[in-house]
């Protein structure tokens, strides 16, 4: 699995956050960003804590009755024309899908970013079976042109300044203009155009399915993903099977709960509801249409008492209120999915051997589950993780292991007055102009919310120069 | 078509939940809340008009208001103001009703390219969406709240008109404003319902694309359209 992001060690990688004091500032004012822009969302919602109850509701009930929808989704989606595959494991959904792309004799394919296909390894695969990958997301695409490798989840090009981003245009594309965002985003922009229109398969993930039509539901803000689903003749959906709703009606209720409580927008710029192949006498859209269903560990957390950690919507609100995040940054966690939610859900997709310090990568102050759109209690789910490593007499090692890196920090009383703090409503309201010239805005490609406050870009040139690059990325 | 690897896949899912599989009878319950149906409720049309109008100018999207008989007036007014040279407008019978197929006549006479998506084209209507300048939409849902707009994309209203041109106008009928999504998805699961089958895609469009992927700093049109206005018609 290649949850893991870096190979370097916990304690390394929290030493590093930790040091980093420009990084921590960084964090903090864009958590507080975060924060205030999803608390004056919440509060324009009225009643944010019946949305909550709502929210909770519906994740439970699906949750428990995950097969029937499954099978719904499936049966709509084969009456819509499409193909439906269930994996077990990464491999098989990357098997899968290099089939399809072999059968269509596909040379290149156009992709935009989501979690999942991160989760599986999907790129790399693609890559080795000589598979020309574009991702489209603007940060992702930065990247790529630099051989380069994503600093961030989020805002993947971190670590790039425009004038570096420049550079790269210039040298790699010929681009002869200023480093002004607006210009290399135009550049960027045109140059997308062609991959788009020459790419034979488009892939994304998917944020809601809906059971009962078959619709696959994408939020995003740059309109890649709309690209990526209209253009290319085949197109082939990955979701974590846990992804899913009843009807269009919970669909709307949870797209409004992950928008609000991920940046305080109302919706993003492009909710996108797409349902199988092109119908008769359509232009737009894939003649050819794919589901891919993974497990990938997912049901070793089904009818266990963690079961809730299923109901997450990747908003990462919870991340964006951890002290312990403000604190280390990302990519102490180790995993693709970091703070409080990655600390509940990476020991069980991937064992608690390569994981066992997460559970320690918290105050317990609650912050992340009052934060949860859909109520995950997500510091007794950590606490249960710390009973159970106990229980397994794991701890002496782990103990060691971890007080030297977050919970030493994370039990002194200055963790303490910063989680205090951040429980506080609105640091800093966002005005509106702020909302729109400093706000995070982005949202950005993330069929999984990319916005995770950012680290300094410098946190993640030190990073990366001490980056063992042969880890599993 | 081929459903691969279900069987297996679901019967360990219930195996794991303890119990058979549920093939039937599972029922939504009746949630105990439902907030999403008190936001905006009393509002009339005109109430809706200027909450999606406030909206707009936190979504960096132009807002222009007018009748029926000043429709074209505003249209060419934008039109101009985006340099529009070449534009493309979905195949809407709203063109007419609208008395608009006369003014895309009268913008080809002075030498404005002017394309009705056509569906026994094929792709040529979508190379001409990427060359074009604007793309023009009937909205046919609007959520005042997030000042978005529905489009039921077809066969005559390609997906390509709202994305691949360099800007976007939406013209919104004052009757299609709802509160806010809620209204859309009962449509959709009621139509679902009786057997109706949705719409290969239901785009929700909330003003320009957007990005922070450059220094974290907002920048307003990426891959899709990069200027935005809205037209609300009495
Ligand atoms: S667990 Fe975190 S990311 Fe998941 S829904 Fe709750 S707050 Fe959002």
């Amino acid at each position: 699995m290649s949850l893991k992001i870096s190979s370097g060690s916990f304690e390394n990688r929290v030493q590093r956050g930790v040091e980093n004091d420009f990084m921590r500032q960084a964090v903090s004012s864009a958590q507080g960003r975060f924060k205030s822009g999803r608390l004056n969302a919440a509060a324009e919602l009225g009643n944010w804590e019946d949305w909550r109850t709502l929210g909770e509701e519906i994740r439970t009930h699906t949750l428990e009755n995950i097969d029937y929808y499954l099978q719904q989704l499936s049966e709509q989606v084969f009456k819509r024309g499409g193909h439906v595959f269930f994996a077990e494991t990464a491999e098989e959904a990357n098997e899968y899908i290099k089939d399809v792309i072999k059968k269509k004799n596909g040379k290149k394919v156009v992709k935009s970013k989501s979690m999942v296909t991160e989760e599986i390894g999907l790129n790399k695969a693609l890559q080795e079976a000589g598979v020309e990958v574009v991702e489209t997301d603007l940060g992702e695409w930065i990247l790529q042109l630099d051989d380069d490798v994503p600093s961030h989840i989020v805002t993947p090009a971190l670590h790039k300044n425009k004038e570096q981003i420049r550079e790269t245009f210039a040298e790699k594309k010929g681009y002869d203009k200023s480093d002004k965002p607006e210009e290399l985003a135009l550049f960027a922009r045109e140059q997308l155009r062609k991959d788009f229109l020459s790419a034979d398969i488009g892939i994304t993930g998917c944020n809601f399915a809906i059971a009962e039509s078959g619709a696959v539901t994408l939020v995003t803000n740059e309109g890649n993903a709309r690209l990526v689903t209209s253009l290319p003749d085949t197109q082939i959906t990955v979701m974590g099977m846990e992804r899913i709703v009843p009807t269009w009606e919970e669909m709307e209720v949870l797209v409004s709960l992950l928008t609000r409580a991920a940046v305080g927008q109302k919706l993003t710029s492009y909710i996108t509801a797409i349902t199988g192949t092109r119908l008769e006498g359509e232009v737009d859209g894939p003649e050819e249409y794919h589901l891919v269903v993974v497990d990938n560990g997912r049901s070793k957390i089904l009818g266990t008492e963690f079961q809730s950690a299923l109901h997450c919507i990747r908003c990462a609100a919870c991340i964006n209120v951890c002290p312990v995040y403000r604190h280390v940054g990302g990519h102490a966690y180790g995993s693709i999915y970091p703070g409080p939610i990655g600390a509940v859900i990476t020991p069980l997709l991937d064992g608690y051997e390569d994981h066992k310090e997460l559970p320690y990568a918290s105050t317990l102050c609650a912050a992340c589950t009052e934060a949860c759109p859909v109520k995950i209690p997500l510091h007794e789910l950590l606490i249960r993780h710390r009973q159970i490593i106990v229980e397994e007499n794991k701890t002496s090692k782990i103990e060691k292991l971890a007080m030297k890196g977050f919970a030493k920090w994370a039990s002194t009383p200055a963790a303490y007055k910063i989680s205090a703090k951040m429980a506080r409503p609105a640091l800093k309201p966002w005005t509106k102009d702020e909302t729109i010239k400093n706000g995070p805005g982005p949202m950005k490609g993330w069929t999984d919310i990319r916005d995770f406050p950012a680290p300094s870009r410098q946190g993640f040139r030190d990073w990366f120069k001490d980056r063992d690059k042969g880890g599993d990325a | 078509m081929v459903i691969q690897k279900q069987e297996a896949f679901l019967d360990k899912l219930a195996a794991t939940l303890g119990r058979e599989r549920r093939t039937e009878g599972v029922e939504r319950p009746i949630w105990s809340v439902s907030p999403q149906l008190e936001v905006y409720q009393g509002f009339d049309q005109d109430d809706l008009v200027d909450v999606l109008e406030k909206q707009c100018a936190i979504i960096h999207t132009d807002f222009r208001r007018t009748d029926k008989a000043g429709l074209a007036n505003v249209l060419k007014e934008v039109i101009i103001g985006y340099e529009g040279k070449s534009i493309i407008v979905a195949k809407d019978p709203r063109n007419k009703d609208y008395g608009l197929d006369g003014f895309y006549e009268k913008l080809q006479q002075v030498g404005r390219e002017v394309h009705e998506w056509d569906a026994t084209k094929g792709k040529e209507n979508q190379v001409f969406a990427e060359r074009a300048d604007i793309g023009i939409n009937f909205s046919d849902m609007t959520l005042a709240e997030s000042a978005t707009i529905t489009l039921f994309n077809n066969k005559d209203n390609g997906r390509s008109i709202s994305l691949l041109p360099r800007t976007w106008i939406a013209i919104i009928p004052k009757s299609t404003l709802v509160p806010r999504m809620t209204q859309v998805a009962k449509h959709i699961h009621e139509a679902t319902q009786q057997g109706h089958a949705v719409s290969s895609c239901v785009s929700f469009i909330s003003g320009p694309s957007n990005s922070a992927d450059i220094e974290m700093n907002l920048i307003v049109g990426v891959h899709g359209p990069i200027k935005v206005t809205y037209i609300v018609v009495d």
